[in-house]
């Protein structure tokens, strides 16, 4: 007996399954694998050394702790703005949704310019945080500001269906029992959105430690300062030294893949508890 | 705790939710407001739970004005048609909610919470169920933990709109009489809304019966059925036949038939309609000789051919078409339920000629629009 063969209405069981596993061996799995061979030509102690010299070590934790902090402001944020979506009514609502996307659409080179141009010194911006001593472009607050920027779509993209399907009822039930508004969106909204918004959260934190284009602009790249660990890579690219590439790319990626873990099984426990399965 | 609405009026662009209306509930009392969609019940009743406010007029509580006061001061306990459960909590949860959002110094501690749900989960038969989640329940269940849930915080009055809508056919019965039940036990002041008339004369006190953002009639169940204020109540409360004539000076002539009508003395040359329900019909046997007119009718009964008997059950349904009614295109079909004794003492089959004659109808002019 064929376990996964099961007789159902939907024809092309094996045909589709096989070739989704083919397509996701060649677009994802090999090139990763390809990776880990690669940084394999090393040695263990070679690794090591080339994976933690301090100055890679302080491109992770800007790397990912920009990434962290752009996630977490945009998983506040996009909630209200996907909030404002959904419940409002407003000339140029259209519009303001539209312009959600943009992130998404706009050449991450483009973004990066137009930032830069933006939160320098003498930019539109960055004048005005200039006096006060405060640096946004080409500081670690300038990789956030890029990183938030490209990571707000994918919160308000995750979290609007959630919010557009809880029913006006339940909120006028919490009324009725006599819940004030703040409890009825701590209580009752926001446990029921908690899971998309944990699964925009990852997607956007996801998006950032992978950014490349539009923060190298704006980060100005100085070693132990503002240098985020793609670029890193870049440089090792570009000096030929294609194991040591490889190497900080497994590191990379074994990091996002424990953080996305992490993520699942919360989202999976936050769901199974208010078990919307 | 007694209700009152005085001259609420509620528009939704063009449309007029509620026109008018005035109504007083007592306390203690089971009250239904019944009408087709569309006909403002269910306006009415968010009117009066604060989930919506009219653009005229006063709701009362107890005699005191409640028209301003925010839902969460009313105290009303609401049951909504899809159950509006929290689906992020557990059944204790759920019904706990009330209780935990109170500000604390209302609020009881956390065992007197638990005991109290606990309670109100043994008042509707689902203890059992409190450390499930609202989509492990059926309709049935969910629909009776909102009630429970509505029941916690102890409401002066209970709202429930249409909640056993989205039920089916024998759940909804079941919780019809389930919640009669509870009712007399309880005795809080409650209305519900519900677009099913055997529901509402089923279950409620009294019956509200709306039309178009009006009240057509207020009255017990059988005031309602059996004496119906309006031609409306008339057709949405049950079956009725219906036979045009004409009024005059307090006698009127229909379908052949000429009978008195002491309430329109003045009428004059009015079209009017005689509603019959289908067990106020009387028939008999055409004796072998009589004195019939052209059309077959005497002054009192008419002639008519049953075209369909339906013997199922302790009442035997008939269809007839009147004798004078053959040759027209839109024949009224005469709708008529006799005991099956009399069926049997009549022995009628399909195509037998009978004499029929109402005994009992109420005559309306005919509204001109």
């Amino acid at each position: 007996m064929n376990k996964f063969k099961q007789h159902s209405v939907l024809p092309g069981f094996n045909l589709a399954l096989g070739f989704t596993l083919l397509y996701l061996s060649l677009i994802v799995l090999i090139p990763l694998s390809a990776t880990f061979i690669r940084a394999s030509a090393l040695s263990w102690p070679e690794f090591w050394s080339i994976v933690t010299t301090p100055r890679v070590l302080a491109s992770y934790r800007l790397t990912f702790g920009a990434s962290f902090a752009a996630a977490l402001v945009n998983a506040v944020f996009g909630l209200l703005v996907a909030w404002v979506l959904v419940r409002y009514r407003f000339p140029g609502k259209k519009l303001v949704d539209a312009l959600v996307d943009l992130p998404f659409a706009l050449p991450t080179a483009v973004a990066g310019i137009a930032l830069t141009a933006l939160y320098a010194g003498n930019g539109w911006i960055g004048q005005f945080f200039e006096p006060l001593g405060i640096k946004i472009a080409f500081t670690p607050i300038g990789i956030f500001v890029a990183l938030t920027f490209i990571g707000l779509p994918f919160v308000v993209r995750t979290v609007q269906p959630v919010l557009e399907d809880i029913e006006a009822e339940l909120e006028e039930a919490a009324a009725t029992l006599g819940a004030t508004r703040f409890q009825t969106f701590s209580r009752v909204i926001f446990p029921t959105v908690m899971p998309a918004l944990m699964t925009g959260f990852a997607l956007a934190f996801a998006r950032a430690i992978g950014e490349y284009g539009s923060v190298i602009f704006i980060a100005g790249n100085m070693p132990m300062v503002s240098e985020i660990t793609p670029l890193l890579i870049i440089t090792k690219l570009e000096q030929y030294d294609y194991a040591g590439a490889t190497a900080l790319a497994v590191v990379m990626l074994v990091i996002s893949f424990i953080m996305l873990l992490v993520i699942n099984l919360l989202q999976w426990w936050t769901r199974h508890r208010s078990a919307l399965a | 705790m007694s209700i009152e609405v005085r001259n609420l009026s509620k528009r939704f662009g063009s449309f007029s939710a509620l026109r008018d209306v005035s109504l007083e509930v007592r306390p203690g009392e089971l009250l239904a407001l019944l009408g087709p969609s569309g006909s403002g019940k269910t306006t009415l009743l968010r009117v009066i739970a604060g989930l919506e406010t009219a653009d005229t007029g006063q709701v009362l509580f107890h005699g005191e004005d409640a028209t301003n006061q925010h839902v969460r001061e009313r105290q009303v306990g609401f049951v909504f048609q899809h159950y509006a459960l929290f689906r992020n909590m557990s059944i204790l949860e759920n019904v706990a909610f009330g209780l935990r959002v109170r500000p604390k110094k209302f609020r009881p501690s956390d065992e007197e919470i638990r005991r109290r749900v606990h309670e109100l989960l043994k008042l509707v038969q689902l203890d059992w169920l409190a450390d499930r989640y609202p989509h492990q329940l059926s309709g049935g269940q969910r629909q009776r933990i909102a009630l429970a849930r509505a029941l916690a915080v102890e409401p002066n009055v209970l709202l429930l709109d249409e909640p056993f809508g989205a039920l089916d056919a024998r759940v909804r019965k079941e919780l019809r009489a389930w919640l009669r039940r509870l009712h007399d036990d309880m005795h809080i002041t409650s209305v519900f809304v519900t677009h099913d008339q055997e529901e509402a004369l089923e279950v409620a006190d009294r019956v509200v019966v709306m039309n178009e953002g009006r009240i057509e009639q207020i009255g017990t169940p059988d005031e309602v059925y059996e004496r119906p204020a309006s031609p409306f109540v008339y057709e949405f409360l049950g079956k009725v036949n219906l036979f045009h004539g004409r009024l005059h000076r307090g006698r009127a002539w229909v379908g052949g038939i000429e009978i008195d009508a002491p309430e329109h003395p003045e009428a004059e040359e009015l079209p009017a309609v005689a509603y019959v329900r289908p067990h106020d019909i009387e028939i008999e046997r055409i004796p072998a000789v009589s004195g019939l007119n052209g059309d077959g009718d005497s002054g009192t009964s008419l002639v008519a051919q049953v075209s369909h008997v339906l013997a199922i059950g302790p009442v035997v349904r008939l269809e007839l078409i009147r004798n004078g009614d053959k040759d027209k295109e839109h024949q009224e079909l005469i709708e008529v339920e006799i005991s099956k004794e009399r069926f049997r003492e009549l022995n009628l089959a399909r195509g037998d000629e009978v004499l029929i004659k109402p005994s009992r109808f109420d005559l309306f002019p005919r509204q001109i629009h």
